[in-house]
């Protein structure tokens, strides 16, 4: 560990460059980036094996009509025909559409929401408890208010995408705000950090992890209530994910169903493992894993 | 123009929480004078309201009653906890003090560096917090504690109280072994910056091997019972025989007071 010693080579420096030395210790060489992207994946790899397996074994237990419920075999060729064509990519494009807007506009609501609340005990008191109650409430419950306010339209779908995924994002900020560390609040004050500058460089850089924790759950939340929607609310001819989904349903096309199923986990895990990113880096730039 | 003779003077300070019957008095009629450039340290077992005292010279609260005159004096305070903020840079710590302190943008990286160099962590301003050891963490509380009492574009020898340093408990959650050293480094920083400093400990020996005077207050509430001058030469050794005698005289006195509350 070298220690660049400016003044007078007397024995405290030493013997303070020699204790910071043996107390940071060697530290083990840090691992590869293709080691640890191995390391992530193949575990993933064996769980969506398992998966596989788990399914092909119930359509050899021939519990259903090979018609009802394909096996692997029959499902993964329709599953690349569909992913390979156009009106997958076009559906796919305005469920992400949706997705991306709706989750904006609940971050912009919920920011708000949480920044308000979180300033003041007395609108913590009454919206603090209702704000958890939206939480919990199942977003499919929202739909026919929904429809009725904004009939079968982009609108309907939004509303309660952002009802879904709004009161995730303000708790996560909310409960950031509440838990700064008082000591770090304290240091901040001699500091004398007040006003604008308190919550600049103390309290929203100390919430950022509980934020990011918020949004991940903000996003389930989005997508689970995007994808009731689209089942719910069909408009017109637009073509997206749900449609497609439901269409399927509709032709008994079970093998379209599982590939739409497929894909609307997969792009729920990718953008899970996205936050997860974020989350991991704020977590090891704090020191909060031992990684 | 005359000398300041006293860089804090506290004048019969209380300090009540609470309201009505249910007050807690914490400190009672505290009066210290704490001379310009002089080490003392505060003993006392717990109650005695030592980290309020600090927390009223360092103006975060007000005494109920009394007064506090600081004559000017620039004051830091640093806890027992290093308390850096875990998502900057050992650097960044730093410049955020020097910030808040009105040092313009060019000069912030120059002057944590300094103030790196004067507490042996030089080659240590990219690190993050938490990749440091606790003494190094509380050298950076220090620097940056240091940090607070620069004061832009005046002389430095112009502020008639010049620097105090609060310290609450600073060392007592690390080893002995680094204790020790940051007990010269504290020395070395006091003298050579000219110093005041106002030591909080429970820890006795620590105490006499710091201080130039020794104030023990009583618990619940707070008083100063009593004073003792430190005459030993420095650099002193924790375990040398003299520190150890003196030290054992003031326990004795330190468990009387605490003997009175099982009382």
């Amino acid at each position: 560990m070298a220690h660049d010693v400016r003044t007078s080579g007397s024995a405290l420096d030493r013997e303070m460059a020699g204790l910071d030395a043996l107390e940071l210790g060697g530290g083990g060489a840090p691992r590869r980036a293709l080691q640890r992207a191995w390391s992530a994946i193949w575990p993933m790899g064996a769980a969506a094996l398992i998966g596989l397996l788990a399914w092909q074994i119930v359509v050899w237990s021939g519990w259903k009509e090979p018609w009802v419920l394909p096996g692997p075999k029959d499902t993964l060729p329709v599953f690349k025909d569909q992913v390979t064509s156009s009106r997958f990519w076009e559906a796919a494009a305005l469920t992400m559409r949706r997705a991306v807007v709706g989750f904006a506009v609940a971050v912009a609501i919920g920011v708000l929401v949480g920044a308000m609340v979180s300033q003041s005990r007395i609108l913590r008191r009454a919206f603090g408890s209702l704000i958890t109650g939206l939480q919990t409430m199942p977003s499919i419950a929202w739909f026919p208010l929904a429809i009725l306010l904004f009939q079968l339209s982009e609108s309907a779908i939004l509303f309660v995408v952002v009802l879904g995924a709004a009161p995730s994002i303000a708790n996560g900020l909310i409960a950031g705000v509440d838990y700064t560390p008082p000591i770090l609040l304290r240091a901040g004050k001699v500091m004398g950090l007040r006003g604008v500058n308190l919550y600049r460089h103390l309290i929203m850089p100390a919430s950022l992890p509980s934020f990011v924790a918020g949004l991940k759950q903000g996003w389930a939340f989005a997508w689970r209530s995007l994808m009731a929607g689209e089942l719910l609310v069909i408009i017109g001819d637009t073509t997206s994910l749900g449609v497609l989904l439901s269409q399927a349903r509709e032709l008994n096309n079970t093998a379209d169903m599982i590939s739409y199923m497929i894909v609307i986990l997969v792009i729920g895990i990718v953008i899970d493992q996205l936050f997860g990113v974020v989350d991991r880096s704020i977590r090891t730039r704090w020191g909060l894993d031992q990684d | 123009m005359t000398a300041a003779a006293t860089a804090v003077r506290l004048s019969d300070v209380s300090k009540a929480f609470g309201t009505g019957g249910s007050s807690l008095l914490a400190l009672d009629q505290v009066s210290l004078d704490v001379a310009p450039g002089e080490f003392v340290c505060l003993l006392g077992a717990s109650g005695c309201g030592k980290s309020t005292l600090l927390n009223l010279v360092a103006d975060l609260d007000r005494p109920s009653a009394g007064t506090i005159d600081k004559n000017g004096a620039r004051v830091a305070l640093m806890f027992q906890e290093p308390a850096l903020f875990p998502w900057l840079t050992v650097t960044g710590n730093l410049e955020l003090a020097l910030k808040m302190r009105g040092v313009p943008r060019e000069d912030r990286r120059g002057r944590a560096a300094e103030l790196l160099d004067s507490v042996h962590l030089g080659g240590f301003a990219k690190k993050r917090p938490h990749q440091l050891s606790g003494g190094m963490r509380q050298r950076v509380a220090l620097a940056r504690a240091l940090a607070l009492t620069i004061e832009e574009n005046k002389n430095e020898d112009s502020v008639p109280g010049g620097t105090v340093l609060l310290m609450d408990e600073p060392f007592g959650a690390l080893d002995a072994m680094t204790r020790d050293l940051l007990h010269d480094e504290i020395e070395r920083i006091w003298r050579t910056r000219g110093l005041t400093v106002l030591f909080v400990t429970h820890n006795v020996r620590e105490a006499v091997r710091l201080g130039d005077r020794v104030v023990l207050l009583s618990s619940r509430p707070g008083r100063v019972v009593e004073e003792f001058p430190v005459p030993m030469e420095r650099p002193r050794r924790i375990d040398a025989a003299d520190v150890a005698t003196l030290a054992a005289t003031i326990t004795d006195r330190l468990r009387e007071e605490v003997g009175r509350h099982g009382a």
